[in-house]
């Protein structure tokens, strides 16, 4: 089998496995005054010291969540509240049309709900936005923006975004930033203090670490409206009984994603090369997706005119092969792809689109097997056409 | 008969889940009887993210998701199709047509005829699959020379070959009734659900037509035909009583007339005709509601050449009885005449003929011989 969905969730780390399952058997609540209690509490926070090293930010920086879906609401909503309560003139969200639905669904329920006026960048065809389209936004009326909002690295294209000079656009104005980057980590040199954001969004499963954990980086200075009240753990701005085997587990993942980042860029890098390589020799008018140069290097994202991604999905299935067509689902009824649309694709070709991400356990014999596989599949899957 | 298509050898099988009980069970004895599954269900809505809410009919998230499970129970692929916009060309966009023509459409045929086993079945193909799978209770039998025909279900209460019966015969070659062929009793299939796992073992069966979630069918045509008011008339043409649109109205049809002068004889009365042209509804006595021959047009033959003139068994709706029939073809229209003349039967339908337990074709009724008047 090939599995080439790493970019949906990549196998855990066997280090990450053990670090969970060693913990699973303490019983410890870290809030908790006793001898438990301060155990627990000495694994989290060891973790997020762990964790803040891997990303370049300071441990009281690591708001630890369920998820990256859930980081992303609590930046979103929380900054949008906070910065609204402040001064009721900030109700402008800045975004991008490229982004993952956790920040977009969350961006556009603002919209409906909570009185926010929405506004999207423009992106260029790799889906890129260009920080001088930021900034004509911001500056149009510095007072009203609540807050910007744009990913470091997207989940279907594997473009790369300039978090940096975004970020220093916004910085200009005063104006927080938030970055999903929950594609980048691991990928490119994520470093938090560097970057300039106010917020960041990162996810334990993507780096081999298991479901259920993730973090909102989140400097000092910025205190979002919790979007889940209680018991008041993670600064009080993320309640909930800390999940400690999962904590240490992230730690761990996180680490060893940090550690091995530039090695793994390198290597993965020249296996989806050659991976892209192969599909378009045996597919001559395959379209590769994203920023040729600013590319996630565990990427590789095609469109095949005259398909249905879907057929290529169930053929390639068929062969053990596993991939996705990289665009979210309703239902299960694939739909064209926001991104791709948002780019300029025309929404027929939008919807022949395959998504192939490279991870740790990849190897040649899976790029042999694409290449073996794409040829005839695209073939039968034009001649089913689109339906 | 020889062997099934269910006996011989292993095949790529692309089974249609609805979501309900009859294709989850079809599609596992699919699987286990050797053969490559892929569990398909069709998204026929024309908006996926407004699909309604209910158990009910084919199109809601919750069948979706029920499809999905059974398939993952069984330890099959599973895909969802959009084939919507197909699904309102040929079958929402045509019901509503030939109500509107004065005529009474039955749209699960014409689902089977353009979608399942046409647009679901081309891209099968065209993807490597030598057939599709359905929960329908009918029998496909391959005869020694290779050619295929379409019998009843062994279980006659359970039979569906009614509505299979604008099955070609190329169409045949690539059908697959795991359900056909057992003497099986509803309870039995749900006990089978339950004893593979399959969690739609207790969902209630649809009956409706799946697109008409509230099965408001009159309400589903005034949103799109709107209101038009015109008279109902008696068989004398004296006006009796008004309607808001004469596609509301079905053959044979006794409730909801709302006539506020009684009839002659203070027998109830029944729609006789519906005529789009003057939007007329004509009522009258049971008596008048007597067939006693047709013409149907659009003949389909679920094998090889079209009948000779003879004596067939006919049935004109999907929970009817059998009727005995003389039938011939007469420059491509099918002259039927009834040996016992029978009791509302409306243009639009289809009529099946059978030889024995053989479906030999259907054509879609377009005029009606009253056998009591002899006119039409």
């Amino acid at each position: 089998m090939a599995y080439l969905d790493h970019a949906a969730t990549t196998p855990m780390l066997p280090e990450a496995v053990e670090a969970l399952t060693a913990h699973l058997g303490t019983t410890g609540n870290a809030s908790s005054l006793h001898a438990s209690g301060r155990g627990a509490r000495r694994t989290v926070e060891e973790s997020r010291e762990t964790l803040a090293e891997a990303l370049g930010a300071r441990p009281s920086e690591i708001v630890l969540t369920s998820g990256g879906t859930e980081a992303d609401n609590l930046a979103v909503k929380g900054l949008y509240w906070s910065r609204r309560d402040a001064d009721p003139a900030r109700v402008r969200v800045l975004s991008s049309p490229v982004e993952h639905h956790a920040v977009l669904d969350a961006v556009d329920w603002l919209g409906e709900h909570e009185g926010a006026t929405v506004e999207y960048l423009p992106v260029d065809r790799h889906g890129r936005v260009h920080p001088e389209a930021l900034r004509e936004a911001i500056a149009r009326n510095p007072d009203d923006v609540a807050l910007a909002t744009v990913m470091w690295a997207n989940n279907e294209i594997g473009t790369i975004l300039p978090v940096r000079e975004l970020a220093d656009v916004a910085a200009e104005f005063g104006v927080p930033l938030h970055a999903d980057a929950v594609q980048a980590f691991g990928q490119v040199p994520v470093d938090f203090a560097a970057s300039g954001l106010a917020a960041m969004t990162v996810s334990a499963h993507k780096v081999g670490g298991p479901y259920g954990i993730g973090a909102l980086l989140l400097g000092r200075e910025h205190t979002p409206v919790p979007v889940l009240h209680g018991g008041g753990q993670e600064r009080h701005v993320r309640s909930g009984t800390l999940d400690v085997p999962a904590v240490a587990s992230f730690a761990v993942a996180g680490r060893l994603a940090a550690e091995r980042r530039d090695r793994f860029a390198h290597e993965i890098g020249a296996l989806r090369d050659s991976l892209v390589t192969a599909v378009r020799t045996a597919v001559p008018d395959a379209i590769l997706g994203g920023d040729p140069v600013h590319r996630l290097p565990a990427n590789a994202h095609f469109t095949f005119p005259g398909c249905e991604g879907d057929s290529l999905l169930l053929l390639l299935d068929a062969q053990g092969i596993e991939c996705s067509t990289g665009s979210a689902c309703t239902a299960g009824v694939a739909q064209p792809s926001h991104v791709l649309l948002a780019t300029g694709t025309d929404p027929d070709l939008a919807r022949g689109t395959l998504r192939f991400s490279l991870g740790h356990t990849s190897t040649q014999a899976d790029v042999e097997a694409v290449a073996k596989a794409i040829g005839p599949a695209v073939e039968r899957a034009r001649a089913a056409g689109l339906s | 008969m020889t062997d099934t298509p269910q006996r011989s050898r292993p095949l790529r099988v692309l089974a249609a889940m609805s979501g309900g009980v009859d294709s989850a069970v079809a599609a596992a004895r699919a699987a286990e009887a050797g053969h490559d599954v892929t569990g398909v269900h069709l998204a026929l809505s024309a908006n996926p993210q407004s699909f309604r809410t209910g158990a009910r009919g084919c199109c809601t998230i919750e069948d979706s998701r029920d499809a999905r499970r059974a398939a993952d129970v069984i330890g099959i692929p599973f895909y969802v199709w959009d084939l919507a916009e197909r699904f309102r060309e040929d079958v929402v966009e045509d019901f509503v047509a030939e109500y509107e023509a004065g005529r009474t459409p039955n749209p699960c045929l014409r689902c089977n005829e353009k979608i399942k086993f046409a647009a679901l079945l081309d891209k099968a193909l065209a993807l490597g699959f030598d057939a599709v799978c359905t929960g329908h209770y009918a029998q496909v039998v391959t005869l020694a020379d290779g050619s295929r025909e379409l019998h009843r279900a062994s279980d006659m209460a359970k039979d569906q070959s009614y509505v299979l019966g604008v099955l070609d015969e190329r169409q045949l070659a690539h059908a697959l009734f795991p359900l056909g062929d057992t003497l099986t009793t509803k309870d039995e299939i749900r006990a089978e659900a339950e004893r593979r796992g399959l969690a739609v073992a207790k969902k209630p069966d649809s009956h409706d037509i799946c697109f008409i979630a509230d099965g408001d069918t009159r309400g589903f045509l005034a949103d799109r035909l709107g209101r038009a008011e015109g008279d109902i008339v008696d068989e004398s043409g004296a006006v009796v009583g008004s309607h808001e649109g004469a596609y509301g109205f079905t053959i044979g049809q006794r409730k909801g007339l709302r006539i506020g002068t009684p009839a002659a004889d203070g027998k109830p009365r029944y729609v006789l005709d519906i005529s789009p042209v003057d939007n007329t509804v004509t009522v009258g006595p049971a008596a008048s509601l007597d067939v006693g021959a047709l013409t149907a047009v659009r003949p389909r033959w679920c094998g090889g050449a079209p009948i000779a003139p003879g004596t067939y068994t006919a049935q004109l709706r999907a929970h009817g009885g059998e009727t005995e029939v003389h039938a011939a073809l007469v420059d491509g229209t099918l002259e039927v005449t009834f040996t016992e003349p029978v009791r509302g039967v409306a243009p639009g339908q289809a009529i099946v003929l059978y030889d024995g337990t053989r479906v030999v074709g259907s054509a879609t009724i377009a005029t009606t011989v009253r056998a009591a008047t002899a006119d039409v």
